[in-house]
């Protein structure tokens, strides 16, 4: 947990109102966000989420709507919460309460419409597949239970690994690929998904300048071609120029929204400034109250 | 060799005891959960006890579906008490799966006093008594384990066939099958049903040890032999199939060498099984340990090679007719002195250096390449100490590694960032590029 430890000076808790504030859809002030006040067409929409490994909560009180069309990067320091929210999200982790809707519906019922990047270490890469079967996987939704992959697919698939540059190295064993090599495999992968929304783990993660600048590419031209993109970024020098949203995140939202109103120094100090807050007490305390 | 009918329906219960257990077995391998096909294939014994001193028999359904629940058991009290008893996974699968074997040996040994059984039998298996019991199917009479094997086979390939894309991606990629909509949670327990189901149905004739070797050993052969899922599958049944005839042949032929009588069955399948795992291990062509020697070789081969051009080079740098010699290689550059002596022979062969009695001089197309070599040296020592900030008497060491692996384009690259560099650190000239 960042900035345990230090607890001098506790900033003032960050209120419902302040949020509603910094949302980049418009909520109703008073921030009793009851579900009907969130936009039904939202690619994103998540009401009062709260998450706890092991009792002690790792996100507070999340409240967020999504801009359709916004490449929104989730910014914060480590152990902040942000590959947690986003699988709190898809129903990775379960929520210990709260609502999410994607585009309206819950997310069990729009898996089609959801494309999914995670990290890259998440994953065996010695495991006996080629580069193309691990994006024709990113197809396997639109197939469904116990139907074989089609050439059409597989077509598919080989498309999407020719727009990260990599068709020529489809018939590859996975282990034989770069570090971007195979994270341009993995995006290549929730390409192929062709989903309406992107949740994307790290895409930058371990590679190189020129991998990232054409992964930053691709994002771009989803973005364009109205996809809504919602990446965990780590690189606080890129963020304004990568993303036209932020969200960020420690443990709470701190600020959310369009990133050059966000994206300000007072409220990175609020993010990353390492002061605990009563939130964070709270938690040390639900943690304690649970151990022998 | 003396076969008779007998054997073959021996070996027939092996095959398909082998290749009913590589089938989820290479999944296991694949998860990396290869000991839990070990935890499942001991935790059935308190269910198969229990069933004998309930029934009596040996041959009842109920029995077997019990049986195959108490190995799904092991698989659910491993997740829950790593989940919510914070015991580290490992740990919590050993802690069940021992205490409920243990509870089955005790039952086993109960029983023993009433019912026909053997405990040496339930680690072992009795492959060579299984074609003695046998049942009507049809007009043929068949050892009981033939069907019971056969229909477990049957559920096996048609589960993984039906489910074989669900199952690819999530033992590669969990978290994505669940977004995908295929819960990885519940593929999970299908596998560990096939596991359990096939453990039990196993049990009988090669025991519940040799049950792990038979699961766990084929797949991870095929694993150092092939690189994509439909081949690692192929290889690990052929594997199977292979280890269990061969065992056979093996348990009657081998202990008559010495003129012994024949061994355990299902003791020499997993032998062979070992034996063709190691032949894996040693030669396969991609990640076996011959062929990694031989590309590590080839290797130092060519570096060996080019550290002599390399040093040839410099003598002419020195004085222009200074010749190079054996003794002067053999202080110089430190390897075996068959690999100097093929790198020199080698060089000889493709006219890149003259060498007459014991004198060893430069022509030029080695000339050229060492120029190449030198260059790029000499340019990475300017690199690190320039750019990387580092003395110019602790560049050599890093420079002599780099020189081998830098091609004309990344050359090319370096002279770029050192612009119009004449010198290496040390003031020794860098040659042009030849």
């Amino acid at each position: 947990m960042v900035g345990a430890g230090a607890c001098g000076e506790v900033p003032m808790l960050w209120t419902n109102r302040d949020r509603a504030a910094a949302l980049p859809t418009p909520v109703p002030a008073d921030g009793r966000a009851d579900g009907r006040e969130h936009p039904s067409n939202a690619p994103l929409s998540i009401h009062d989420m709260t998450v706890a490994y092991h009792h002690k909560p790792v996100l507070w009180d999340i409240d967020y709507n999504a801009v359709e069309g916004a490449l929104i990067g989730i910014v914060g320091p480590n152990g902040a919460g942000k590959s947690t929210l986003i699988k709190a999200v898809l129903d990775l982790v379960p929520r210990a309460s709260g609502r999410v809707r994607i585009f309206g519906k819950p997310y069990a019922r729009q898996r089609h419409r959801v494309g999914y990047m995670p990290q890259r270490e998440s994953v065996d890469w010695d495991f006996p597949v080629s580069a193309l079967d691990v994006v024709t996987m990113g197809r396997y939704g639109q197939i469904g239970w116990c139907r074989p992959v089609t050439r059409r697919h597989r077509h598919a698939a080989l498309e999407a690994l020719d727009r990260v540059g990599l068709a020529d190295l489809a018939g590859r064993q996975i282990r034989q690929l770069s570090g971007g090599q195979q994270q341009r495999v993995f995006l290549a992968r929730a390409l192929a998904q062709e989903a309406s929304i992107y949740f994307m783990d790290e895409p930058f993660a371990g590679v190189d300048a020129a991998t990232e600048k054409a992964i930053i590419a691709l994002l771009q031209d989803l973005r364009r071609a109205g996809r809504t993109i919602v990446a965990v970024h780590h690189d606080l020098q890129t963020v304004t120029d990568y993303f036209d949203h932020v969200l960020l995140l420690n443990m709470r939202i701190v600020a959310a929204g369009p990133t050059r109103e966000v994206f300000t120094p007072e409220n990175l100090q609020k993010t990353y400034g390492g002061k605990l807050t009563l939130l964070d007490k709270a938690a040390e305390a639900l943690a304690q109250a649970d151990a022998p | 060799m003396n076969w008779t009918a007998l054997d073959s329906w021996i070996v027939l219960a092996g095959v398909l005891s082998a290749v009913c257990c590589a089938l989820p077995g290479t999944f296991l391998v694949l998860r990396r959960m290869s000991l839990m096909g070990d935890a499942i294939s001991h935790a059935v014994l308190p269910g198969l006890a229990a069933a004998f001193l309930l029934t009596g028999s040996r041959a009842s359904l109920p029995m077997f579906i019990g049986a195959a629940l108490v190995g799904l058991l092991t698989a659910l009290f491993t997740q829950a008490l790593a989940r919510h008893g914070a015991v580290e996974e490992s740990a919590a699968m050993g802690v069940v799966f021992t205490s409920l074997f243990a509870l089955g040996l005790l039952m086993v040994v109960r029983a023993a006093d009433t019912v026909d059984l053997d405990p040496s039998c339930v680690l072992y298996g009795a492959l060579e008594l299984t074609p003695l019991d046998t049942v009507r199917l049809g007009a043929l009479r068949v050892p009981r384990v033939v069907p019971v094997l056969g229909g477990v086979l049957a559920v096996n390939v048609l589960v993984l066939a039906l489910f074989y894309k669900e199952f690819k991606v999530s033992s590669f990629d969990p978290e994505l099958a669940t977004t995908l909509g295929y819960p990885a949670a519940f593929l999970h327990y299908l596998l560990m049903t096939l596991v359990a189901i096939t453990a039990v149905a196993c049990f009988e004739s090669v025991g519940s040890i040799l049950v792990i070797a038979m699961l766990v050993v084929p797949g991870a052969t095929a694993l150092l032999l092939a690189d994509r899922l439909y081949a690692v599958l192929a290889i690990a049944l052929l594997a199977a199939v292979a280890s269990a005839v061969l065992g056979h042949v093996a348990a009657i032929v081998v202990p008559g060498w010495w003129g012994l009588d024949d061994t355990s069955t299902s003791g020499m399948m997993t032998v062979v099984g070992g034996l063709l795992f190691l032949g894996a291990l040693v030669f396969s062509p991609r990640h076996g340990m011959l062929s990694r020697w031989y590309r590590r070789s080839v290797l130092a081969l060519r570096i060996l090679e080019e550290d002599v051009l390399g040093l040839l080079y410099r003598l002419e740098e020195w004085r222009a007719d200074q010749e190079g010699s054996a003794a002067l290689l053999r202080r110089a550059l430190p390897a075996r002195r068959w690999m100097r002596w093929l790198a020199v022979v080698r060089l000889r062969r493709r006219g890149a250096v003259h060498w007459q009695g014991a004198a060893l001089r430069l022509l030029e197309p080695g000339r050229h390449a060492a120029r190449s070599l030198i260059r790029s040296h000499r340019l990475w020592e300017l690199y690190l100490y320039r750019h990387i900030a580092i003395p110019a008497d602790h560049v050599h060491a890093s420079a002599e590694r780099l020189e081998h692996v830098t091609g004309a384009a990344l050359r090319h690259e370096l002279t770029e960032t050192l612009a119009s560099a004449r010198r290496d650190p040390q003031g020794r000239e860098i040659p042009d590029e030849s």
